[in-house]
């Protein structure tokens, strides 16, 4: 059996199960699991970061002069915990929630 | 190393040690945790991780969402491995065989690993006096197995090892104290915190990686499917936590306690217990006692809290200085 041509997945593995690459999980890509899709309404946010730092899985892009950008729909899980928080201006939110495929 | 300022904008621009990609189910509290943990400083850290919903899920096969050097062993030995993993660095260091780069270490362990089957191994580790920091992610149960009831779970919840029936109204113990137990251990710095607020955790966490020695942190996770509640209010409900007093903020410093968030109305624990579905039988007319309890459960915890506070010299008496108000940080605007 083990003679039989090419190695297995597991015997290509390196010992130990060590994972040798950091951060190799951004492979993954976890925004298919989405059902509801976060909308991102810009003129209603007020740059408050809440978003960002209460989402659970680092899908809120920031841009380079650390504001905030569009949502990384290749990640974000729709648990809708950004549009929960979110503030809003006077009340009106920045994020709303759809379903997706709509 | 300075502190590092605590200000969202300043904050984003920071890159994550904690990457995306990870499969915790959607609506998780403990990568906002850990993400909160690794975000406050920026010091090389190096973790070790009990076997729960944060280890299965974030290192599967051969990916990994961690930036950190990061290590599991077992279910019961987060604590033994990241001690071991201390005690070589500084021999390392000792020998001049590596160069000391001034490397925190932590231990990351769900309940389960941390109040039933870590206990020992975290006990031992705070005994020795290892510099290391422990931070349990308390969600209240084996989430990861599929919601069996540990030592972490509240009275009343329903799990699938005593769930709500015609024999059993759900759990019938009150949880553990962990933190409690913990100070108790004599150590230098234990503390309990909630994501909802991450101003709190975050300085907590930089006063914790300043002090040397064990560090113990407690912090509040919501799992929203042993919590039988919506993926979107792990924020709402561990916020409702603090607020009822359920899960007070407060940190024991060298045996003075000190409340650090004080919520400004004391809000009733049905406000917390509602919105979840493990607490639904507990709305029923026959199980009104339960309700009664465990509120009187939390208040007690509460007034002897605020009692420690005042009696350790963390806090002034409420009664000498009416007008003054005790807290001691300031409420960030949630």
């Amino acid at each position: 059996m083990s003679k039989s041509k090419g190695k297995k997945f597991w015997e290509k593995l390196p010992a130990g199960s060590v994972v040798l690459e950091a951060g190799s999980a951004v492979k993954f890509k976890t925004g298919t699991w989405r059902s509801m899709r976060p909308r991102w309404i810009e003129e209603n946010c007020i740059q408050c970061m809440f978003c960002w730092m209460y989402c659970p899985d680092m899908s809120i892009k920031v841009t380079a002069e650390g504001k905030r950008g569009e949502f990384n729909y290749e990640y974000c899980k729709g648990c809708g915990i950004c549009a929960l928080e979110c503030p809003g201006r006077k009340g009106v939110k920045a994020i709303v929630m759809e379903e997706e495929g709509k | 190393m300075t502190t590092k300022p605590l200000r969202l904008r300043e904050l984003a621009k920071g890159e994550d040690r904690l990457t995306h990609g990870h499969r915790m189910c959607a609506g998780c509290g403990a990568p906002i945790i850990v993400k909160q943990v690794l975000m406050a400083t920026d010091y090389p850290i190096i973790a070790a991780n009990a076997t729960g919903c944060l280890e299965v899920s974030t290192c599967i096969s051969n990916f990994t969402a961690w930036k950190i050097p990061w290590m599991h062993s077992a279910f019961e030995n987060a604590a033994a491995t990241i001690s071991g993993i201390e005690a070589m660095y500084k021999s390392l260091v000792k020998q001049g065989r590596i160069e000391d780069k001034q490397v925190k270490f932590i231990a990351f362990g769900g309940d389960g690993g941390t109040y039933d089957i870590g206990f020992q191994s975290l006990s031992g580790a705070m005994e020795r006096g290892q510099d290391m920091m422990y931070i349990c992610y308390d969600n209240g149960a084996y989430m990861n197995t599929g919601i069996q009831r540990s030592s972490a779970t509240p009275f009343g919840a329903d799990t699938t090892t005593c769930p709500a029936g015609d024999v059993i109204p759900g759990k019938l113990q009150n949880r553990k104290d962990l933190t409690r137990i913990m100070a108790a251990h004599g150590i230098p710095y234990v503390a309990q915190a909630s994501p909802s607020h991450w101003m709190d955790l975050m300085k907590k966490v930089q006063k914790a990686f300043e002090i040397r020695g064990p560090k113990f942190m407690n912090v509040i996770s919501p799992c929203n499917r042993g919590w039988r509640s919506r993926t979107d209010d792990a924020i709402k409900l561990s916020r409702l936590a603090v607020d009822t007093c359920y899960w007070p903020l407060y940190e024991v410093e060298n045996g003075v306690t000190r409340i650090t968030v004080k919520p400004k109305e004391k809000k009733p624990l049905v406000d917390f217990l509602k919105p979840q579905g493990r607490f639904k039988h507990m709305f029923t007319p026959e199980n009104e006692w339960m309700l009664k309890q465990a509120q009187e459960y939390v208040d007690k915890q509460w007034d002897l809290l605020q009692k420690e506070a005042v009696f350790s010299g963390g806090e002034e008496k409420v009664e000498d200085k009416p007008e003054a108000a005790p807290a001691e940080e300031k409420t960030e605007v949630q």
